[in-house]
């Protein structure tokens, strides 16, 4: 072994990863620039969006009220307990309805798509496609990225609705707010940019959830521990990938 | 006569191991050809070279005389027709969109439907199944919905992939005579990739032996148990050898 072999070794690697993201990207950008068919459009919207719905909607109202629990048993040690509506609605809004909406779409959606799409390539249903003129590209990734990137930030703000009415409930009936102050408290405070950035972190895992699921699900090895494979791959990048763009994204926002 | 699809010296490895090592085929207009071959030899990867799913490393794929490449596939594929050793049915899709799947496009879903149907009815499956789904399909059923598919736009080149492997004989003698009909009535060229003997004498005019990555020996069928290349003499007979 000579002196330069890790350091070639290490070169490899580097090599190995940037040809890695760039068909990452390449792909991304042909599932993104293209015109989704409209009819599987929708089906993906209600497979991604309306689906979504109950798991993102119970995750966001038992998060909003344990969050009211914690900000109000928090704040109380200085006296602040009157803030929590307030630190509630913004943390719905800002980080926990995103990262968690996001991360239950991953777990219900990232899954899904790549099984759905690896077992179609290991039956060879995506040859399928090619040999009936169909673009696999155009016809299975870009409906769904475009229904993920519009339906996860509608998630997201149902999510964040869901959430304070969590924290509300608990406010109300066991912590000795009144319905109108904490309502008050919530939205005193909460400014448009808090949803807004919440709604745009939204769309970015969204891209992130579909991308994931697509690029796994297409690539899926042989048989069904290929497509197991895929799922789990797909699933783990997914909320990694969601984590490491909501800290990109709120030092862009809020640094 | 210039063949409709024609190799020249197709080659194709997977790492180290090369699968396709200069494979010369030719099919003519209104041909039925067999490709034959121990599981293995590559039959597949030929026909994925061909439809460009797979890129070869050498040699060349030509449709009508010219080049098959990215700018005339489009073309090509929209006169041509598959059916997939599994039937490769699209799940989510009742079995009439999935006849009908190039044909929504073009002619609405009303007329898409029926010409639906009666691609179903040519291949003996009624009205009742188009509005299943394909896991409720039998696998006999499964391949011949495949096999509407494959002939709903009338394509001029049709290739049928291991046709009746999983199919008992009786069903597998039904999609060989099926096939042979359709090849005949609509005077597309056909290249069908098997093993099974049966289908080589029910559905093939012209027959070639694929081994080791290359053609051994092709010829009308008629001739196919006379010749005495010693690869297709031990397939046609079941001999094994090391």
């Amino acid at each position: 072994m000579t002196l330069t072999a890790p350091v070639s070794g290490l070169g490899r690697l580097a090599l190995a990863a940037l040809r890695g993201i760039g068909r990452i990207a390449l792909f991304a950008a042909r599932g993104l620039f293209a015109v989704p068919d409209p009819r599987e459009f929708l089906r993906q919207l209600v497979q991604i969006g309306w689906l979504s719905l109950p798991v993102v909607g119970l995750t966001a109202l038992f998060t909003g009220a344990a969050l009211a629990l914690q900000m109000y048993s928090g704040g109380e040690r200085f006296a602040a307990g009157d803030v929590m509506p307030a630190v509630v609605a913004i943390g719905m809004a800002r980080e926990l309805g995103p990262v968690l909406g996001g991360l239950m779409v991953a777990a219900r959606v990232a899954s899904s798509i790549a099984a759905e799409i690896g077992t179609m390539r290991v039956t060879e249903q995506i040859d399928a496609l090619v040999t009936l003129s169909a673009n696999p590209i155009h016809h299975l990734v870009t409906p769904r990225i475009w229904a993920a990137i519009l339906a996860v930030p509608m998630l997201v703000g149902v999510g964040d609705v869901i959430g304070i009415m969590g924290g509300w409930i608990v406010g109300t009936q066991s912590l000795g707010f009144t319905s109108a102050a904490y309502i008050n408290g919530s939205w005193s405070f909460l400014e448009s940019w808090d949803v807004i950035s919440g709604l745009l972190k939204g769309a970015v895992f969204g891209l992130i959830v579909a991308l994931s699921g697509c690029w796994f699900g297409m690539n899926a090895g042989r048989g069904a521990a290929g497509v197991g494979r895929a799922t789990k791959y797909a699933v783990v990048v997914a909320a990694v990938g969601i984590f490491a763009a909501n800290f990109v994204l709120t030092g862009l926002f809020f640094a | 006569m210039t063949p409709v699809l024609e190799t020249r010296a197709l080659t194709k490895s997977f790492g180290a191991q090369k699968v396709l090592n200069g494979v010369d085929l030719a099919v003519a207009p209104g041909e039925s050809l067999v490709v034959i071959g121990q599981s293995g030899t590559g039959k597949s990867v030929l026909l994925k070279c061909i439809l460009g799913l797979e890129s070869p490393d050498a040699g060349q794929v030509l449709w009508q005389g010219q080049p098959l490449n990215a700018a005339r596939r489009p073309a090509f594929l929209d006169g041509f027709g598959m059916l997939f050793q599994g039937a490769a049915l699209f799940d989510s899709l009742t079995v009439w969109q999935n006849v009908a799947f190039r044909l929504r496009r073009s002619h609405g879903d009303r007329r898409a439907r029926e010409i639906a149907i009666e691609k179903l009815a040519r291949v003996g499956l009624g009205p009742e199944v188009a509005d299943l789904h394909p896991a409720a399909l039998s696998g006999g059923m499964a391949k011949r919905a495949g096999l509407a598919r494959a002939i709903a736009a009338d394509p001029k080149v049709i290739f049928f992939d291991e046709p009746t492997t999983g199919l008992d004989p009786i069903r597998a003698a039904r999609i060989n005579a099926l096939i042979r009909d359709i090849v005949t009535e609509t005077g597309a060229s056909a290249i069908t990739i098997t093993h099974d003997m049966t289908t080589v004498r029910s559905v093939g005019d012209r027959v070639a032996m694929l081994a080791e990555g290359r053609v051994w020996w092709q010829g009308d069928v008629s001739a196919m148990d006379a010749a005495t290349e010693p690869h297709l003499y031990n397939f046609i007979r079941g001999i094994w050898q090391a």
